[in-house]
């Protein structure tokens, strides 16, 4: 069943077209990568989706209902969430305040309620504690919950952004270039967390990802984008055979080799 | 010496005494000296060195409490200067609520504002207006000026009347950002003192650059509240109301929202913080503030005029959160405290001392160079020194830990049921 749908989505800057008239569905509980070039539109993508930028022209639907004039809180609210591709965690907050920053649309302490500190509010906030704890347990991180977010290494940073997304209790999550500066052992790691929040959470996972290994590893859908339009899509065995892709990431004269081993 | 010093900071009881000793001391000097203004700084300075020792949290608040609410007001009876050292310490403790107000704005949701004292102005008027035969100009029924005991209830008025035009500011103004946003409170600012300095015709609300005069005091069962020895009471119990407000609302969803908009304004919103909303809010709040003192302003001072509005006093009320630590509530009470104190208490007595001993013809100090001209160069220099040697302000805003073990106790405690419901996820639940 598709639970995002994207119809002739164009976005330009300027004069630049920078996605021009791509369709994508996504199916609900399975991961899905969007691969191309740099430069291709690949986070323009997410950006329109995620309502930071308008779309010049097209629709986005979610579960069949437009989310094209929403702000981003409330697509956020509608269940989608994010990490960035050049990470945006809340720097001078902790790791846990940047998980109960994630949990904001879940909580309903008010200003009225938090000055009088009704008992009610205390509870909701052990509680939330509670929840932010058991996700970072859920990534890893929870040795860390009461360092500063930007001393953290890179490849926390980039759990603790995930971490963070999982709080909003997304039905989708777009994930932007997730193994970015890792190694290949927290590259490995992050695989396998990935496969566990799809199984234990049936979602629906959108990732951008430069490393193949990744890629094929994971998903099960492959979008390639190319100057933003979409130049192919398909199984990862489809992907890896297609000489159009190839070309996109090798040149012309690559044509006919294996764009991954 | 130094294994005393090992000893000092490992005993509570020697702290305890050693504290008590300091309190005595500089609070008898106060009660019997003549000249005590030394001894007064000390003695407030107990208050900060409160804050450094390693008593349990209760009993900081209840000697903080035992001290201004009893110690400070009856050591200062003791001399001729009684008055005016209440009068300082009311005037610190509005500047400090105005302080911890702007705080929420620049230093939690990181919105420069240059505009603050408008709201303080508001805040003023609110009373000033109501409290004196003005409202009658514009008001028919001779029902003006209100008594005094409506006094308290102004308070709120004056705090809520506040909210509003932050709000009202808010909403055109949240548009821009960063320096944009600095430049368009400012003009906010002037245009609310100008308002009021030119809102005598065609009817006369404010009374111009005239003023209002002859406000009414507060008035308690029949009380008046006229002396600084009693304003600040007043003082007093509304800032504690504003220390408690700031401090639960700093831990709490919204005072997240805040700060994560002022890290990151893309991601806060991707994960569904509001940011008009957030931004209206501490705009609303921060304002609240500054207007209850506004009318505690006008209620003290029975007179009210432009003149206590200017650009320099939003610029002074910004220096205090700086100086002190953006974002840190310890470090605004003392930035407030320190630039309050040395502006009205240090910069004048300097310059008295130094008049003396230019009468007594010891040294010779022109007065164009007296410390209390030179009020706004010592300032300057203080903030260059600040910002060099201590960026983050003299008391930098720390995060709150929590405690670890706690927290993994009760999700042990928890997982049983949630692992029986939930799978293998331990309660991660979409
Ligand atoms: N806010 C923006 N303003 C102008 N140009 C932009 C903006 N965001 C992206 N672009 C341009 O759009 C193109 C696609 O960018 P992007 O989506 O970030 O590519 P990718 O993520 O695939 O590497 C690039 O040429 C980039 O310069
Ligand atoms: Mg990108």
């Amino acid at each position: 069943m598709t639970v995002l749908k994207v119809t002739r989505l164009t976005k330009r800057f300027g004069g630049l077209v920078c996605l021009s008239k791509v369709d994508f569905a996504f199916e609900r509980g399975k991961i899905s990568a969007v691969i191309g070039p740099n430069g291709a539109g690949k986070t323009t993508v997410f950006n329109v989706i995620t309502g930071i930028y308008k779309p010049d022209e097209g629709e986005i639907d979610l579960d069949g209902k437009s989310i094209v004039n929403l702000k981003p809180d409330q697509i956020t609210r509608r269940g989608i969430a994010r990490t960035f591709q050049n990470i945006r965690l809340f720097g001078s907050m902790t790791v846990l305040e940047n998980v109960l920053v994630g949990m904001h649309l879940h909580l309903k302490a008010g200003l009225f309620g938090t000055l009088l500190s009704l008992p009610r509010i205390r509870r909701e906030e052990e509680k939330a504690k509670e929840e932010a704890y058991r996700l970072l347990v859920y990534v890893g991180l929870e040795a860390l919950l009461n360092e500063q977010a930007d001393s953290l290494p890179y490849g926390a940073q980039r759990r603790l952004e995930l971490a963070r997304a999982l709080a909003t209790k997304p039905r989708v999550l777009l994930l932007d270039e997730p193994a970015a500066g890792m190694n290949p052992r927290e590259t490995a790691e992050l695989i396998r967390l990935i496969k566990r929040i799809q199984q234990d959470l049936d979602m629906t996972v959108i990732l951008i990802e430069h490393d193949m290994k990744l890629v094929m590893d994971l998903s099960e859908h492959i979008i390639v984008l190319d100057h933003g339009m979409k130049i192919a899509e398909g199984s990862p065995a489809d992907i890896r055979s297609n000489p159009k892709v190839i070309e996109a990431y090798l040149g012309k004269s690559a044509v006919g080799q294996e764009v991954v081993s | 010496m130094k294994k005393w010093m090992e000893h000092v900071k490992s005993s509570l009881w020697a702290q305890a005494s050693l504290y008590t000793l300091f309190v005595l001391a500089t609070s008898l000097s106060v009660y019997l000296m003549d000249k005590s203004a030394i001894a007064f700084l000390l003695l407030l300075a107990s208050l900060l060195l409160l804050y450094y020792t390693s008593f349990p949290v209760k009993l900081k608040w209840a000697a903080a409490g035992l001290l201004l609410v009893i110690v400070i007001p009856f050591a200062t009876s003791g001399g001729p200067s009684h008055e005016s050292y209440m009068e300082v310490a009311t005037q610190c403790g509005i500047y400090i609520a105005m302080a911890l107000g702007l705080n929420i704005v620049v230093g939690f949701a990181g919105l420069l504002d240059l505009g603050f004292v408008a709201f303080f102005a508001i805040g003023a008027y609110t009373y000033a207006i109501f409290a004196t035969p003005q409202a009658n100009n514009f008001i028919s029924g001779h029902l003006f000026p209100v008594s005094g005991s409506t006094f308290w209830l102004f308070i709120f008025i004056g705090g809520f009347i506040a909210a509003l035009f932050g709000i009202l500011l808010g909403l055109p103004v949240l548009r821009v950002k960063g320096d944009y946003l600095a430049i368009v409170t400012l003009g906010f600012g002037e245009i609310i003192r100008i308002i009021f300095n030119n809102l005598e015709k065609p009817v006369n609300i404010t009374n111009g650059a005239m003023g209002l005069s002859s406000i009414k005091p507060p008035d308690l069962f029949g009380m008046d509240f006229i002396f600084p020895h009693q304003i600040y009471f007043i003082v007093l119990a509304i800032l504690l109301l504003v220390l408690f407000g700031v401090r639960r609302l700093e831990h709490s969803r919204l005072g997240r929202s805040w700060k994560a908009i002022r890290d990151n304004e893309i991601a806060a919103q991707a994960m569904g913080v509001p940011l008009t909303l957030t931004k209206l809010s501490a705009f609303a709040v921060g304002a609240s503030f500054s207007g209850m003192m506004g009318v505690v302003f006008a209620a003290k001072q029975t007179y009210v005029d432009p003149t206590s509005f200017t650009l320099l006093e939003s610029i002074t009320i910004l220096a205090m959160v700086i100086l002190g630590g953006m974002g840190s509530v310890p470090g605004v009470i003392l930035g407030a405290s320190l630039v309050t104190l040395l502006n009205i208490q240090v910069l004048t007595d300097v310059t008295q001392w130094l008049n003396e001993l230019t009468a007594q013809g010891v040294i010779n100090v022109p007065s164009a160079l007296s410390p209390a001209k030179m009020q706004r160069f010592i300032f300057g220099a203080i903030l260059v020194l600040i910002a060099v040697f201590r960026p983050y302000g003299l008391i930098a805003s720390r995060n709150r830990k929590e405690d670890v073990e706690k927290l993994k106790e009760r999700r042990s405690s928890a997982a049983i049921s949630v692992n029986s419901t939930n799978g293998p996820s331990g309660g991660v639940t979409p």
